[in-house]
């Protein structure tokens, strides 16, 4: 892995003067009468190409070792179905899975997740367009309101039933508690896992 | 939240991993299941310039019996110990203790590894450590240590384990047969640190305490083991007049920081509290 990593020096004043807007912008921004401007650090960036599979397709990115994989699938695939919430590991709106099981991925740099299989939002839905039975659950029941944490609802309720964790309504909230919801749907998501439980056990 | 810059390793080999974290030193991090670690650094709390990325070590995954001890992989998840048959027959306690250990998702990156090296006081695992008496396998370049869970922890996130070090297996001895256990931890929510949580590990004999070991999470600068509190059950029936006593006991070593959580005299209150919850089940579910 390590002999794979290139390194790219990129010092901020360089990037500066490449960049018009932001050479206009900061001035304002920073100025404080009298003192003198700071001088900038040396900004180091290391790159890496990262290879995942990402609902059967595979991509290769070539990536600051720093992104996240939920920034890698949303700012450099262009699936946006999987959310930011906090970034930070709390709220559960990033879930996908990886291999089949469920993480958060805010807290999984995309080099650490390397040659994995990585199943969003969008990979769900059958190969003729049609929901899986998951999410027409979740709209049968009515287990959103303002929809930001669906898609992490939804990831990690078909890891749930997968885990064999959605027994009963106790069972399922339980091992659903790492996703919030801000709109408090938790009984219509609750709902929603029971209906679809034995058609996604299938799925 | 963008972490500082860093290089990325993936060692195949613990030799390969002790050598990176040798040569980088300071600079150097060991990245187990990252739950912790990487929220650190997305912070700036942490800037390593190295990541040494851990997944790759075999070696440093499963559980297995040894003669009268378990021993675990540093590397192995609250999930997979959740799974564990080893752990919910022999060690109760650890499974117990893991369903309250955050949620799902991070149960499966957390590692027990993760959770007992970086010396962080709100981790759960290290009081169990202390409770059930555990020792640390810490291998360097030159030299492979086992220390005691009562010498590893020295502050908050200072530990005994030095920079070139990787802690590579955790040895618990196994509790006699028909031990009572408890966990009993007070959070305000799924997923939060524990405002004060106590770990019992406990025999009887004639319904009375024959030997007994508690343990305290987030109450300190480190975790604690609540000798005085262990050594005054001993010989009771834990009537309520001991179980005071013991409570009181175990207050008088607590420190813990005023936070959102609650204020210091709260904290050690309920961390009381929950000293005698987690007597009095380890006490019923004890043969």
């Amino acid at each position: 892995m390590a002999n794979r990593l290139s390194r790219i020096r990129l010092s901020r004043r360089n990037f500066m003067v490449g960049s018009a807007t932001a050479a206009v912008a900061m001035p304002l921004v920073g100025a404080r009468a009298g003192s003198q401007p700071e001088r900038p650090s040396e900004t180091i960036r290391y790159t890496a190409p990262v290879k995942l599979t990402i609902n059967h397709q595979p991509y290769e990115l070539n990536l600051d070792l720093r992104t996240t994989l939920l920034d890698a699938i949303r700012d450099h695939t262009g699936l946006t179905g999987t959310k930011k919430g906090c970034d930070h590991g709390q709220c559960g709106a990033c879930t996908v899975l990886i291999n089949g099981t469920r993480v958060l991925s805010c807290l999984t740099f995309a080099v650490m997740a390397d040659g994995r299989e990585v199943t969003t939002i969008e990979g769900l839905a059958r190969e003729d367009s049609s929901l899986h039975p998951m999410q027409q659950a979740f709209i049968d029941c009515d287990a959103f309101q303002c929809g930001y944490c669906t898609p992490g609802q939804i990831m990690s309720a078909v890891g749930c039933v997968h885990e064999g964790h959605a027994a009963s309504e106790g069972e399922i909230r339980e091992y659903m508690s790492g996703n919030l919801c801000r709109c408090a749907a938790y009984p219509n998501v609750v709902a929603a896992i029971l209906q679809a439980r034995d058609e996604t056990r299938k799925a | 939240m963008i972490p500082g810059p860093f290089e990325y390793h993936r060692p195949t080999t613990i030799a390969d991993a002790v050598k990176l974290l040798c040569d980088f030193g300071d600079d150097a991090r060991p990245l187990a299941g990252g739950h912790s670690l990487i929220p650190m650094m997305k912070l700036r709390l942490a800037t390593p310039s190295h990541l040494i990325d851990l997944q790759a070590l075999e070696a440093l995954k499963g559980i297995r019996r040894e003669a009268e001890s378990i021993v675990i992989g540093p590397m192995t998840t609250q999930h997979e110990l959740l799974s564990s048959q080893i752990i919910s027959k022999s060690l109760p306690i650890l499974h117990e203790a893991a369903l309250v250990i955050a949620d799902p998702q991070v149960r499966y990156r957390g590692t027990i590894g993760g959770n007992i090296a970086n010396g962080d006081p709100g981790n759960d695992m290290p009081a169990l450590m202390m409770t059930l008496d555990a020792t640390y396998r810490l291998v360097g370049t030159d030299e492979t240590r086992e220390v005691s869970v009562r010498d590893y922890y020295q502050g908050a996130y200072f530990t005994a384990l030095e920079p070139g070090e990787i802690m590579t297996a955790i040895t618990i001895p196994v509790p006699p047969v028909g031990h009572g256990y408890a966990y009993e931890k007070l959070k305000r929510k799924i997923g939060d640190y524990a405002t004060a949580a106590a770990a019992v590990i406990l025999t009887m004999s004639d319904g009375k305490v024959a030997t007994c070991s508690i343990g305290l999470t987030n109450l300190s600068e480190t975790a604690l083991l609540a000798e005085d509190a262990a050594q005054l059950v001993i010989g009771t029936a834990l009537d309520d007049a001991t179980l005071k006593k013991a409570s009181a006991a175990a207050e008088a070593i607590m420190s813990p920081a005023a936070d959102g959580r609650g204020p210091v005299e709260y904290r050690k209150h309920v961390g009381g509290v929950m000293v005698a919850r987690a007597l009095k089940r380890a006490a019923s579910v004890a043969v």
